[in-house]
């Protein structure tokens, strides 16, 4: 690679990333070809204002209701992000280690609904349920950034310090490291590691709402119900006190208050459910094995190939349509998700809107904090079926959180006094500058589009989603969980896929939001 | 004489992978008072961390690269020097209110490199010559009879730095110093190392020297295409 870039006369550093854009963005342009596109609703813009004629109107139907709701949501975020805190920090002082870093890798691809579906089959519509659900895939996320945070310290601060490269010789070198460690790399750390746990914890409101669409007692419960009776100005209220709720977080939401919240939240709404020993083990010793091999205290010729006959119909039927609706729609989201980030991020730029930034700013965040969930249930509303809700719903959520990244970004870039202005200024000075960076956000991002969108397809769009919400219904707890482990695999092979591309076209980065 | 404490015998030594002394050979006994002498990328820092390398345990380690914790205070900066003599809790104590032992131990050597009055305030507070001398601190709370010094003093006026100075040789019998400072190297060291295109082509006592003997190190082709370094 090296050799052949440096006998070509067009010896360019840009080559790699010129070149993966191209391929990327040719794969998704293949991808759409393929991809359904219809609009089966007779008058999306008819739908279309009757939601703005009620997001004008909001309407409160029942404060305890409304009130209610918005503390679950709040409660089972919280709780979970605790508890997520605490066992990501565990894990991630052993990320060296494969098998953590495996194990952390494994319980965060799979997204936190999926875990609510599994959950409820045993603890029931309980509070154990939304927390564990939070909880585990969150504590994968957070163990992963928490690893990376502290690989990424300045190694000279514990170098420098005696006895560093002998200590595995000595007794009690596993106190000592802990020392080290507590010295040096965590108040290194610290603040980034708060930074992004602050961040996650809006990204698990999110997700705590989204809980509501499974039946959970949060506000995304209520939402649905309206939505899917069509009462925009009642579904308009309960979305607005979501955000209003997620926008105010910084002002009463204080470090030290924290404790006085998370007691408050454990008092309101204590983890706990009405399930037995009984039920757990026939989930885990029948409900999930696969049904041929049920009740078989050993397995033998007969029972393998009919397990092999079961497996065949699943792949053929389910599995492969899953992953390849999956992947085709994860990849023109990916694409579209860039564009639009790329479109956006003047919005947060103190180069194009000096102004105005705080009010550009403003506009991303409110597109962030809208959970991409929501978007496409409301998408589905008004275009019905397809993959177009999917595609506009996840570009918008993602191109705004990667939009006010790069825009952040560009605050670093330091530009010559002449530099010309609007266009010139973003195609010439701009882009090419913060383009590399562009990339390695846009692929830390690429598992999470990925995670979103087989998720999507519990609304009703074919990808593995889809699928795993249809065997939950059915009672086929044997195939949800196959079809759940085919989307975790989805996921850590396309995260894999990523960081060598990040690796190879060096582009190193750790968003501390993303 | 003694057992040498350090000893090279055409040793190569490399530095990320290239090559920066070849064919080293050399022995420093224990009392030496040594100082390493050569323009910068001659290899001095790769040769301390080869001879940190040879007794880790022995050693009061303070690099050019000072590696504090910038958020913590210089009492903690220093105190991580010591680490390794106390329990991890009694460490994680100290961590969140500082324990009476260890505020004895640490204002002792602030006391010593004039940094009492910035013990409580986070490193990230302090000046580029403040934040040396809590890497001297650092390294001096270790209590280890042999000190390597990458550059300590380069950053501290003259009459601070001989002070300094005189404070390590006092509490180690065996120093070894990178400096840039010849004159200063004359002074207050006994032997004079030089380091020039990856070979010593210096190795003397500094009672039989004279500074322009050391001209030479910083030789022509090296200082006067980089004038502006010192």
């Amino acid at each position: 690679m090296i050799s052949a870039s440096k006998s070509s006369h067009r010896d360019s550093s840009a080559k790699a990333l010129r070149n993966t854009s191209f391929w990327f963005a040719a794969v998704a342009l293949l991808c759409l070809s393929m991809a359904d596109l219809d609009i089966s609703t007779p008058n999306p813009w008819g739908e279309l204002g009757l939601m703005a004629a009620g997001a004008l109107s909001p309407t409160v139907w029942s404060w305890p209701t409304l009130l209610t709701s918005l503390a679950n949501t709040f409660s089972f975020a919280l709780q979970g992000i605790a508890l997520a805190s605490v066992v990501g920090f565990l894990m991630a002082l052993g990320y060296r280690f494969t098998l953590v870093r495996a194990f952390c890798a494994f319980i965060r691809s799979i997204h936190e609904l999926f875990w609510a579906l599994l959950f409820i089959q045993i603890a029931g519509l309980s509070s154990l349920t939304g927390l564990l659900a939070i909880a585990i895939p969150y504590a994968g996320t957070l163990a992963k950034i928490y690893g990376e945070l502290f690989e990424e310290v300045d190694p000279s601060a514990i170098t420098n310090l005696p006895n560093h490269s002998h200590s595995h010789s000595h007794k009690g070198s596993l106190s000592r490291s802990l020392s080290r460690f507590c010295y040096t790399v965590l108040p290194l750390a610290w603040r980034s590691m708060a930074t992004y746990t602050s961040y996650r914890f809006e990204c698990a409101i999110r997700s705590s709402a989204i809980l509501g669409f499974v039946g959970l007692p949060t506000i995304g419960f209520h939402l649905e119900t309206m939505l899917s009776e069509g009462n925009y100005s009642e579904a308009a209220a309960l979305f607005y006190a979501l955000l209003l709720l997620i926008a105010t977080l910084r002002f009463w939401l204080q470090k030290r208050l924290l404790p006085l919240y998370l007691i408050g939240a454990f008092y309101y709404l204590p983890p706990q459910a009405q399930t037995s020993w009984q039920l757990v083990k026939r989930f885990i010793s029948e409900d999930i094995v696969p049904a041929p091999l049920r009740g078989q205290a050993n397995l033998n010729a007969e029972g393998l190939g009919a397990f092999g006959q079961w497996f065949n119909q699943l792949w053929q039927h389910q599995i492969w349509p899953g992953l390849i609706n999956t992947m085709l729609l994860g990849q023109i989201v990916l694409v579209f998700t860039g564009l639009l980030a790329l479109l956006l991020f003047p919005l947060n730029s103190p180069l194009f809107f000096r102004g105005w930034r705080g009010f550009g700013d403003a506009i991303l965040i409110l597109l962030r904090t809208l959970p991409e969930y929501l978007l496409a249930f409301l998408g589905l509303l008004i275009f019905g079926p397809s993959m177009v809700p999917a595609i506009l719903a996840l570009g918008i959520h993602n191109g705004a959180i990667i939009g006010h990244l790069v825009g952040r970004h560009t605050d670093e870039l330091t530009l010559r006094a002449d530099v010309g202005t609007g266009l010139n200024l973003y195609f010439y000075e701009v882009l090419p500058r913060i383009y590399r960076q562009f990339l390695a956000f846009l692929f830390y991002r690429w598992e999470v589009i990925l995670r979103e969108t087989a998720i999507l397809g519990i609304l009703g769009i074919a990808t593995l989603g889809f699928y795993i919400d249809s065997a939950f219904e059915e009672f086929r707890f044997d195939r949800a969980l196959i079809l759940i482990l085919a989307s975790a695999m989805l996921n850590i092979g396309v995260d894999n896929f990523a960081r060598w591309l990040r690796q190879r076209l060096h582009l190193k980065s750790m968003p501390e939001s993303l | 004489m003694s057992s040498p404490l350090f000893e090279f015998t055409n040793q190569r030594l490399t530095y990320e992978g290239r090559l920066v002394l070849d064919n080293l050979s050399l022995r420093i006994y224990p009392g030496e008072r040594v100082a390493l002498i050569g323009g910068s990328g001659s290899g001095k820092s790769t040769l301390l961390k080869a001879l940190r390398e040879q007794c880790p345990d022995q050693i009061a380690w303070c690099p050019q690269q000072p590696g504090l914790v910038p958020m913590l205070s210089t009492f903690h900066n220093i105190y991580m020097g010591a680490l390794h003599r106390h329990s991890v809790f009694y460490n994680l104590a100290n961590l969140i209110k500082p324990l009476p032992a260890a505020k004895r131990a640490v204002s002792e050597i602030a006391q010593a490199i004039e940094l009492q009055h910035q013990l409580y305030s986070s490193v990230d507070r302090l000046s580029g010559g403040q934040q040396q001398r809590t890497s001297i601190g650092r390294a001096l709370i270790q209590e280890r009879p042999v000190f390597l010094g990458d550059e300590p003093v380069s950053g501290i006026d003259e009459y601070q730095s001989e002070v300094l100075l005189n404070l390590i040789f006092q509490r180690h019998s065996t120093v070894v110093l990178a400096l840039h400072d010849v004159a200063q190297a004359l002074r207050v060291c006994s032997r004079v190392i030089g380091l020039k295109d990856g070979a010593i082509i210096l190795d003397a006592p500094s009672a039989e020297l004279e500074a322009s003997d050391l001209a030479d190190i910083y030789g022509i082709s090296d200082s006067s295409l980089n004038p502006s370094r010192q």
